[in-house]
Order: structure tokens, then C-alpha cells, then sequence
């Protein structure tokens, strides 16, 4: 991660590359992309394997229903194919996700058609949660810091920890219950598209936005903090003093400014997972109807194409948007070198 | 003189979580001398005289029997009528049992390959660097709960030993795989730097093989970056053993932990918040108590704070499960 420096790798002499990608960004982002297809490759793979490896697995037999005879069974096995050599059957679901045919095994649903139907919940809840988490997190971790030792520190550090260990299921069905349940204050669940009802997709987004925030809050400003409290033994922060700064603008203009860096890389990972649907248990406890959700169900129903693509969609949005937050990084800092 | 009040409190929650632990592996006495209850015991037809009076533990509308503040049904009942107090601590037992051996693994991958790749560097880094990225950029709790189902559906047969279906290896062995690059990544970048310090070469010209070295040099000078990481490790293994047993991936019925606890009383939380907040709130409890301690640890340990941001890393990807 950006900020902790490796060890200098061995040089070796690059290979001579074409022209057009001598640039560093240019050689950055297209080993980047050849990062992403290696990982996407083999998390497939690996969630190919998994699925195949479920002893009472056979997809066959569940399409087939619980009352078919074995003919049927057989049937259903040749015409999916399933009867084929594991790597024919990968290969052959690759192909189908990659040109956009893929169906689900139960109920045979579209299934990317089905995602781009759960996308909204979904970001809707990474769009609204990230801010949050973010804005709240470094300014609890800046007043921290400040008042380092005293007793806001204290509080906002009890706070900070009591959130790490908050598990998001549990904070949101109590939520669901005192909130919505017994004062009636917010609806109980569910998801109502901005476009139709933006005061309804308010009320029904809060709970869940507030729900997964709160660990990132307490983690934010408890990295921030040491970061902050790192950073101001640093030979800057005493040409900054020395010059007469006020130790506020030290603080916010200096120190600040160095240690968001940290903080903006965990903020992208963070994004691209909860954008891929990986916030399965907040989705699933407010019953969003979202991505995550999605492949929740679909794990449960041991249905392989769409956990293969959701998985496909989070991993990508993870290295994708590592890669644009790291670009970020040279643009802004000139120290930063992309490697 | 701060340090010190600061070591007084996480001291304090360490011995809250030493309690919690003996509470948690006194549960057979408790269920037989106190209770007089199993974890798994229906008493759904039986009654309790609470107050004087005799009372259904499970009214016949189906709402179970809240908190009686007395032996039986302490901390009330759930709806097949068994009492949330024992099934509290034998799944307290669970959990921990479960967050223990996972991170025992997650160390024992972390510190192996972590070491191996910091050290070695060369083809044999880019294999084992690669191998985290998967298993990082791998959505960790899809990867848990794909995992967690697969095993709970049909147990694991690896020729050499075989997990049954409903073990709580499972869970365990799961979880362990999920967490490792997250401390394999720091420790072998830590290793790629005590490979160039003085020492090593020393050992080197001694004529030492690099399984030598790695072992006798390398491994115990990494050794407080893991003592900082344990605690996270356990921590965070709680909360993911309760996610997953909350999504049916984890602990499987009738064995009681607090995510199927909590699992199950969502269902019935109109009538009966009990069900919720006493898992809940001991799970909470339970992890802040470890994090503290885990802080206080650090700040003696660990003054530079070798990677922090990647320690609290975990925590973050924990909890967007």
C-alpha cells in the first residue's frame, strides 16, 4: 500500500516495449490490465472449482426438480451440458458471460440483466454510505488528533473502537427494530428508486447507509489519527512551526494534506467493493434488492453463473479502481512514481 | 504517565475478555448446575414460575419467554423453548473455538508464505505475491460464504482427513484462508527488508541454508509485527464466523453460535428483542474488549507502528461484508 515504502525491488532492464508504451502511465495501466485479467482468470477458476466440488452439487438434479425421474435428470444433464469435462464447462460459461448470454440454473434469468436490474440499491448504497463514512471518519480522526490525550480524544476513540466492533447485522436489525418497528420513525426495508419517490428513497437508503458506515468511521479515524499524530514528528511540521504557524493550520494545511493519501486508497477500495456488491449482509438485512443480496441468494441456491460474474464484478471494480486512485496519487503528488 | 492510565483500561477490557472466555468454557457447568438445561434442551410445552407465578416458556401465540433474571431462563428463551443463556455461552464457546484455530491458520499461512516470499524474492515472491492478490481482490466473504456453503452442504474429503458437514472446522479452516494475505502482505515486506540487514549476511557467510536463516533470523525478528496482528486476527475472525453463520455458511443448526443466534432471532424480533440483544450485545462486548486490549498492545509493542493502516485495514474489509 501506498505510504509504507517496500524495499527497492532488483533492477532489471525493461524489455524493450513498443513505442506508444513508453510512457509510464501508458506501461502502468496496461500492466495493470494485464493484472486484471490474470486475477479475473483465476478467481473464476477458483469459484468454478468450489461450486464443483459440492459433493450434492449436481446442478442437474436440482433443475430437474424434486420429482423427475432419472431420464429427465439425464436429459436436463446433456442439454446444459453438464455432462461435459470441467475445463469444456468453464470454457463454455466464460464464453456465455463474456458475450452477455449467460442464464442462471434456477428459473434460467438472464443474469447480467438481472444485475444491471439490482445495480441501483446497490449504488445507491456505496454512493451515499462513502460519503459518510469518509466526511465522518476524518473528522472525527481530525478532532482526534487534535485534542490528542484529552478527553474528546477519549470519547471519539471509544466511539471509533465500539464501531470496529460493531457487527452490521446486528446494529441493523436493531436499527430495524427501535427505528422502524417500534417508533415508526423510518420504513422497514426495501428499496424505492430515486426517480419515483426521491423523499421515499431517502428515508428507505438511511438506515442502511448508516449501518455500513459506521465500522469505516471508526476505522478512518483510527487510521487517520496515528497517521496525523505519525506525521507531526516530521521535519515539515517543525519548519511550519518555526515559521509561526498556528498549530491548527499546521495541522489541517500540512499534516492533513500528507496523510488523506491513506486514506483516499482505503476509500477506493472500499467503494469498488460495496459498488461490486460485496455489502452482502446490509443488503440482505434491509432486504435492498440489491447486487450483493443478489449473490447472496444466489450462493444459497448453489447457482454458479451468477456468483461467478458478481465476484468477476467486484474483483474488477476493486483493481480498477485501486488502479485510478493510484493514477490519482502521480497526478497529485509528483513524488509518487507509478509502478 | 498517559501510557499507563491507557494500559489501566485496555487491562481492564482484557480482563473482561478473560472472563468472557472462563464464562464461555464453564458452559456445561452452568447448564447442568444452574440452569439445568442443554444448549440444545426444547422446553417448548414446559412453564417457569417467575415471580410467583407459573409462566408458558413459549406463550402459545409462539412468543418466547423474555429475560427471567432468575436460574432458569436467565436471559429468557427462543422459540423451540431453549435457554438463551446456555446456548449464549456454548456459543460463545463455538465462536471463540472457531476464531482460535482460524487464526492460528491464518498466522501459520501468513508467516510461512509471508516469510518465504519476503526472503526467497525471484519467481518464488511472484508466484506467492500473486497467490494474495487472488485471494485479496477475492471478494473475501463471497469467497467465505461460496466456501462455507460448498463445505456445509457436503463436508470435505481431502483423502488424508475429511471434515463432516456441520463440523466447526469448517468455518474455521474457511475463515483462516480469508484473512492470511492480509498479514502475509506486511510480513513479507518486512522480510524483503531483514534480508539486506547485516545479520542476515552474516548467516549467509556462515555457510547457513535459507531455510536456516528464515527460521532461526528472519521468523523471530517478525515476531512483534505477528503479536500486534493476533488480536486483530482473533477479533475480526468473531465477527466474520458470525456473518457467515448469520448467512447460514457458518456454525450449522442445532450447534448454537451468536450469528445463528442472531440469525434466529430476527425472525421473531417483534415479540421477543431479547433474542437479538443478548447475542448481540455479548458479541459486541466481547470483540471491542479484544480491539482494546489489541490497541494497547500495540502501543506498547509497536510505538512506530509497523503498517498500521494495513491493520486496520482488516477491520475495514471486515466489516463491509
Amino acid at each position: 500500500m501506498a505510504g509504507v515504502p517496500a524495499a527497492a525491488p532488483a533492477r532489471v532492464r525493461p524489455p524493450a516495449l513498443p513505442r506508444r508504451l513508453r510512457s509510464p502511465l501508458a506501461r502502468f495501466l496496461a500492466r495493470r490490465l494485464l493484472g486484471l485479467v490474470a486475477v479475473l482468470f483465476a478467481i473464476t477458476v477458483l469459484t468454478f472449482l468450489i461450486f464443483q466440488a459440492i459433493p450434492d452439487g449436481d446442478p442437474a438434479v436440482r433443475m430437474a426438480g424434486r420429482l423427475a425421474t432419472p431420464q429427465q435428470v439425464l436429459d436436463v444433464r446433456r442439454q446444459w451440458g453438464f455432462d461435459e469435462p470441467i475445463y469444456v464447462q468453464y470454457a463454455r460459461t466464460m464464453e456465455k458471460i463474456l458475450d452477455g448470454s449467460v442464464v442462471s440454473y434456477s428459473q434460467q434469468i438472464d443474469v447480467e440483466s438481472q444485475i444491471v436490474r439490482d445495480l441501483p440499491p446497490t449504488i445507491s448504497l456505496a454512493l451515499g454510505a462513502g460519503v459518510l463514512w469518509l466526511v465522518f471518519g476524518v473528522l472525527f480522526g481530525l478532532l482526534s488528533a487534535m485534542r490528542a490525550g484529552r478527553w474528546l480524544d477519549r470519547a471519539l476513540s471509544a466511539v471509533a473502537l465500539t464501531g470496529i466492533s460493531m457487527p452490521v447485522f446486528f446494529l441493523g436489525a436493531i436499527m430495524l427494530y427501535w427505528l422502524g418497528y417500534r417508533w415508526g420513525l423510518l420504513p422497514l426495508g426495501g428499496y424505492v428508486p430515486l426517480t419515483e419517490d426521491p423523499w421515499g428513497w431517502f428515508t428507505h437508503m438511511l438506515m442502511p447507509w448508516i449501518a455500513l458506515s459506521v465500522v469505516s468511521i471508526g476505522v478512518y479515524s483510527r487510521v487517520l489519527r496515528a497517521n496525523l499524530l505519525d506525521a507531526l514528528g516530521e521535519d515539515y511540521v517543525r519548519t511550519a512551526r518555526a515559521k509561526g504557524l498556528s498549530e491548527r493550520r499546521v495541522l489541517v494545511h500540512h499534516v492533513l494534506r500528507n496523510s488523506l493519501a491513506g486514506i483516499v486508497t482505503l476509500w477506493g477500495l472500499d467503494f469498488a467493493w460495496v459498488i461490486g456488491g460485496g455489502a452482502i449482509l446490509v443488503e440482505s438485512v434491509f432486504d435492498l434488492g440489491g447486487v450483493g443480496q443478489y449473490a447472496a441468494e444466489s450462493i444459497g441456491r448453489l447457482d454458479v453463473p451468477p456468483v461467478m460474474v458478481i465476484t468477476m464484478l467486484v474483483a474488477a471494480a476493486v483493481v480498477v479502481i485501486g488502479a485510478l486512485v493510484d493514477v490519482l496519487y502521480a497526478v497529485l503528488d509528483p513524488r509518487v512514481r507509478l509502478s | 504517565m498517559r501510557l499507563l492510565a491507557r494500559n489501566r483500561f485496555a487491562l481492564t477490557f482484557g480482563v473482561l475478555f478473560v472472563a468472557i472466555v472462563l464464562a464461555c468454557l464453564l458452559a456445561p457447568v452452568y447448564a447442568d448446575d444452574v440452569a439445568h438445561s442443554g444448549p440444545n434442551a426444547n422446553h417448548i410445552t414446559a412453564t417457569v414460575e417467575v415471580g410467583g407465578r407459573r409462566v408458558d416458556v413459549v406463550s402459545p401465540t409462539g412468543v418466547p419467554i423474555g429475560p427471567t433474571w432468575t436460574g432458569r431462563f436467565l436471559l429468557g428463551a427462543d422459540a423451540n423453548g431453549r435457554d438463551v443463556a446456555v446456548r449464549l455461552l456454548y456459543g460463545g464457546r463455538n465462536s471463540l473455538e472457531i476464531a482460535a484455530i482460524a487464526t492460528l491458520l491464518t498466522m501459520l499461512l501468513a508467516v510461512v508464505f509471508g516469510t518465504l516470499a519476503g526472503y526467497m524474492r525471484g519467481p518464488i515472491d511472484g508466484l506467492l505475491s500473486r497467490l494474495f492478490d487472488v485471494v485479496w481482490a477475492y471478494p473475501a466473504v463471497l469467497l467465505g460464504v461460496a466456501l462455507g456453503v460448498a463445505l456445509a452442504v457436503g463436508g470435505l474429503d481431502l483423502g488424508l482427513f475429511t471434515l463432516h458437514s456441520g463440523s466447526l472446522l469448517i468455518p474455521a479452516f474457511v475463515i483462516g484462508i480469508v484473512f492470511f494475505p492480509y498479514v502475509a502482505k506486511p510480513l513479507r515486506a518486512q522480510a524483503l527488508s531483514l534480508r539486506e540487514r547485516e545479520f542476515v549476511d552474516a548467516a549467509r557467510v556462515e555457510g547457513r541454508g535459507p531455510a536456516s536463516i528464515m527460521a532461526s533470523e528472519i521468523v523471530p525478528n517478525l515476531a512483534s509485527t505477528i503479536v500486534v496482528f493476533v488480536p486483530l486476527i482473533v477479533a475480526n475472525a468473531i465477527l466474520l464466523e458470525a456473518g457467515l453463520s448469520y448467512l447460514g455458511a457458518g456454525v450449522q443448526d442445532p450447534n448454537p453460535s451468536w450469528g445463528t443466534m442472531i440469525a434466529d432471532g430476527v425472525r421473531l424480533i417483534p415479540g421477543a428483542v431479547h433474542l437479538v440483544l443478548v447475542p448481540g450485545l455479548m458479541l459486541v462486548l466481547t470483540v471491542l474488549s479484544i480491539n482494546v486490549l489489541a490497541d494497547g498492545v500495540r502501543d506498547v509493542l509497536d510505538p512506530r507502528a509497523v503498517g498500521r493502516a494495513s491493520v486496520s485495514a482488516i477491520g475495514d474489509r471486515q466489516g463491509r461484508l
